[in-house]
């Protein structure tokens, strides 16, 4: 029983994750037609960020705000200077994020090193919480809520802000978006700043479960994509419910057969694009 | 005079290579252009998707690390002779292709991009997770390559042989399917898939048999390379591998014969030497990857072609 | 009127979120006829196209080609059944011959587009076959030219020549006169005259002129449904044939 209790706590932890990396991923899809490849590579750079502002004795939600705005920046700075000279032409795009993420990849190695980099969780929130007679890790518990919190302030600032509408109005239709005078340069620089932004800080927040190390963008992004195939493209819903089924199946399927849990992961992007492609809240991929 | 003048190039790119063994210094450098010629099929494979069906995918190094794995398993752990290792690799790197084909030709342009790059870290994923299987990182080595038809290719001229006239077969195949009433109903598929319906075509069935030709190729590839490294390990059908061959197809011109196979001899020229003095591989692919498409988008033998008409002009 | 109707659709509607692109329609054009779609910009006429066509699926409501129901069949099955059609934007393969480009129609109806190995320029029955297409439409002499270097008017003949080359039963031709000089058009007229009346068409065209002529019955649509059906007579002649176009 606790095994179960456990192991839905580390899914519904690992979702919350997955959260933060994919809905960055997913509007900023949605929004500029950019799968963008490199996100794998800012949640990782965001993790090691985080790790060396930690050693510098910064609090721990501090080098998250932190390392979450410097892998903001990047992400602008990417965004303005290359992505942006390329636009309309999508192949291309997509292979700078590629190259970009290699060089992030290349790069951490080069100042981290090849072993993996551990975050210690805030203090307060490591000693396990009692409730009903079991034991819950503190953290993951902190780590989930703090995932619905920034899924309800991403909400919010999509459905209740001038932001956030222009945001919707330009996944709905860019060319529309762009008549009705909508500076949409502007509008790409702020989503690749939130969605950038909120890799970095998922990298810093998951750091203390997955720690920092070489491959952890590679693993993380497939599973990005795994959750915009499931979820829908553009859709934060879509990201939400994706992040938690993918959270679920990814960490049981750890659990119960290690040898297999990529495999297992697939399963479900398999019946999604067979049975309906554009994913549970989406439409067409084009 | 293009087409004499395309045909007098490859005649004399072909016997460039043929004498290769015999300028190189040592078998070193044979080896290094062993390499570049064997990812040469896979760059090629991977160009009849995108050049000729308009599908760019990031995870065709699947099918040659399938194949490659097949052909490590059985020689290693079955004791298979290379007569059966070999069409079994074939078989099942095809196989695979039509696995992946049939999920990833549910979407078009960047979803299709993106479910072949999920589908490609899948495999990945089991290569380096099911150590039962595959020794995960430690990979499977072999101990020597087979003598094939009393041709020893533990020598490493007869192997580079072998691999120049694999090389040839599949250049001629890809010219022929180039030609042909499939890859023009590829290409219309490319450009015109409504049209093509209109036209009572079956565009799916084009395009899966396009993508598993393609998978097929790409199979052929990875029997190279198993034989040519001796050793596979998760990293033959990892994202920077495929990233690699498409980068090649990108940098030497999609949709050209000679263009792949000129992006994979300058890739592997790169990575070895760089290799050789610095540890800084991927830094420098991703700069290539940004370069090249911000620079030469169209890629270096058009790009070439081009300039050479404008000069004669 | 017992005799099967070339082409039958009842009671089709299609929505695109909340606009009814297609209400309530129904049309039968019996073998041989030359049927005239009119009506303003945004009438529906070309959706109605791409519903017989199969691009997407009706609503509600059926199709029927010689009494078969294909409502909801695949494109490549309706063109295997007889449907053939012509773009009113063009859509052709423009580095390719114009050959090719017949070639290409002739493979879709026929299958035979498998061959990998085998060129296609060897195969000479059907290059052969496509020289004829053209020579139907008078581009016997710029058959081996790519689209790219042709002029607007061959390419509209080009058009016509790879719908006919399919010997469909039925053709859909979407304003094949569009864009075209008065001597291309006069050109074009004859060849849709030429038309054996084994072949039922059903026409697009803003061109009254040349439609009027060459019509037998005429649909007048607006907002997705249909108007009026009649004659070339009954149809001028009603009144709310100037109230669509007029507006008032």
């Amino acid at each position: 029983m606790q095994f179960w209790i456990i192991q839905t706590l580390n899914s519904l932890a690992m979702g919350g994750l997955l959260f933060l990396l994919s809905a960055g991923f997913s509007l900023i899809f949605g929004l500029m037609r950019i799968p963008n490849l490199a996100h794998g590579g800012l949640f990782m750079l965001g993790a090691y960020v985080g790790a060396t502002l930690l050693g510098q004795s910064l609090p721990f939600w501090l080098a998250a705000i932190v390392a979450g705005a410097l892998v903001g920046a990047l992400g602008v700075i990417l965004e303005g200077t290359l992505l942006r000279r390329m636009a309309g032409n999508e192949q291309g795009q997509v292979l700078i994020t590629l190259g970009i993420s290699f060089i992030i990849a290349d790069l951490c190695l080069l100042s981290w090193g090849g072993d993996p980099v551990p975050l210690a969780a805030p203090r307060g929130l490591r000693p396990p919480v009692f409730l009903a007679g079991f034991a819950f890790p503190g953290y993951r518990l902190a780590v989930l809520g703090f995932a619905l919190a920034a899924a309800l302030g991403l909400w919010m600032l999509l459905e209740r802000t001038r932001l956030g509408a222009m945001i919707r109005a330009g996944v709905d239709d860019r060319e529309m978006a762009r008549s009705v005078g909508i500076r949409v340069s502007r509008l790409f620089s702020a989503v690749f700043f939130l969605g950038a932004f909120l890799a970095g800080l998922g990298g810093v927040i998951g750091g203390p479960i997955l720690s920092a190390y070489p491959g952890l963008d590679a693993d993380m992004l497939p599973l990005a994509l795994v959750v915009v195939i499931l979820g829908g493209v553009g859709s934060l819903p879509g990201a939400l419910v994706g992040s938690f089924l993918v959270g679920i199946i990814y960490n049981f399927g750890t659990a119960l057969f290690p040898d297999f849990a990529y495999v297992i992961l697939f399963l479900p992007m398999v019946v999604m694009l067979v049975v309906k492609p554009t994913g549970l809240f989406g439409r067409a991929m084009r | 005079m293009t087409r004499f003048a395309s045909m007098r190039g490859w005649a004399l790119t072909l016997i460039a290579l043929a004498m290769l063994p015999f300028i190189l210094p040592s078998d070193y450098y044979l080896g290094i252009a062993t390499h570049a010629l064997v990812i040469a099929v896979l760059a090629l494979s991977l160009d009849i998707l995108i050049g000729q069906g308009g599908m760019s995918s990031l995870g065709h190094a699947a099918y040659l690390g399938v194949s490659a794995y097949a052909v490590a398993w059985t020689t290693r752990n079955a004791g298979w002779p290379a007569y059966a290792a070999i069409p079994f690799a074939l078989a099942l790197g095809t196989l695979t292709a039509c696995v992946f084909g049939v999920l990833a030709l549910r979407a078009r342009g960047l979803g299709f991009l993106m479910i072949t790059l999920a589908l490609g870290q899948v495999m990945w994923g089991a290569a380096y997770r099911w150590v039962d299987l595959t020794g995960g990182d430690n990979g499977i080595r072999m101990q020597a390559r087979p003598v094939l038809l009393g041709f020893d290719l533990n020598n490493a001229t007869n192997f580079y042989i072998i691999v120049c006239a694999v090389l040839l077969t599949t250049l001629i195949a890809i010219y022929k399917l180039d030609h042909s009433a499939l890859g023009a109903c590829l290409r219309g598929t490319r450009d015109q898939p409504r049209r093509m319906r209109m036209l009572g075509h079956d565009v799916w069935k084009i395009r899966f048999v396009g993508f598993v030709s393609a998978g097929f190729w790409g199979a052929v590839a990875g029997v190279l390379y198993a034989y040519d490294y001796l050793y596979v390990g998760p990293s033959a059908l990892s994202l920077p591998q495929s990233a690699e061959a498409l980068l090649m197809v990108v940098l030497g011109g999609a949709g050209t014969l000679a263009g792949p196979v000129a992006g994979a001899i300058v890739i592997t020229v790169i990575k070895t030497v760089v290799s050789s003095y610095v540890d800084r591989w991927y830094t420098l692919l991703g700069l290539t990857f940004i370069i090249v498409v911000s620079v030469m988008p169209k890629g270096l033998v058009p790009g070439i072609r081009s300039w050479m008409k404008g000069n004669r002009a | 009127m017992s005799e099967i109707p070339a082409l039958e659709i009842a009671s089709l509607n299609k929505r695109f979120g909340g606009l009814a692109a297609t209400r309530n329609v129904s049309v039968r054009v019996m073998p041989g006829e030359r049927r005239l779609l009119i009506g303003p910009n945004g009438a529906g006429k070309t959706t109605l196209f791409n519903q017989i066509a199969g691009d997407f699926l009706p609503d509600s409501g059926s199709i029927k080609l010689f009494g078969q129901d294909m409502t909801r069949l695949d494109t490549r099955h309706r063109v295997r059944m007889g449907l053939g059609r012509t773009y009113q934007i063009l859509t052709l393969f423009p580095h390719d011959t114009l050959r090719h480009n017949v070639a290409l129609a002739l493979l879709g109806t026929e299958g035979g587009g498998w061959s990998f190995w085998s060129a296609l320029k060897g195969r000479h029955d059907l290059m052969a076959r496509a020289d004829e297409a053209l020579g139907q439409v008078g581009l016997a002499e710029v058959a081996g030219r790519p689209v790219s270097q042709t002029s607007y008017g061959e390419r509209r003949r080009l058009e016509l020549a790879m719908a006919l080359a399919q010997k469909p039963k039925v053709l859909l031709l979407d304003e094949p006169l569009a864009g075209l000089s008065a001597d291309e058009r006069e050109t074009v007229r004859l060849l849709l005259e030429q038309i054996p009346r084994d072949v039922t068409i059903v026409m697009i065209e803003h061109d009254m002129d040349v439609a009027l002529a060459f019509a037998d019955r005429i649909t007048l649509l607006n907002f997705g449904e249909v108007v009026l059906e009649g004659t070339r007579a009954e149809v001028i002649a009603d009144p709310r044939t100037r109230e669509v176009y007029l507006g008032h």
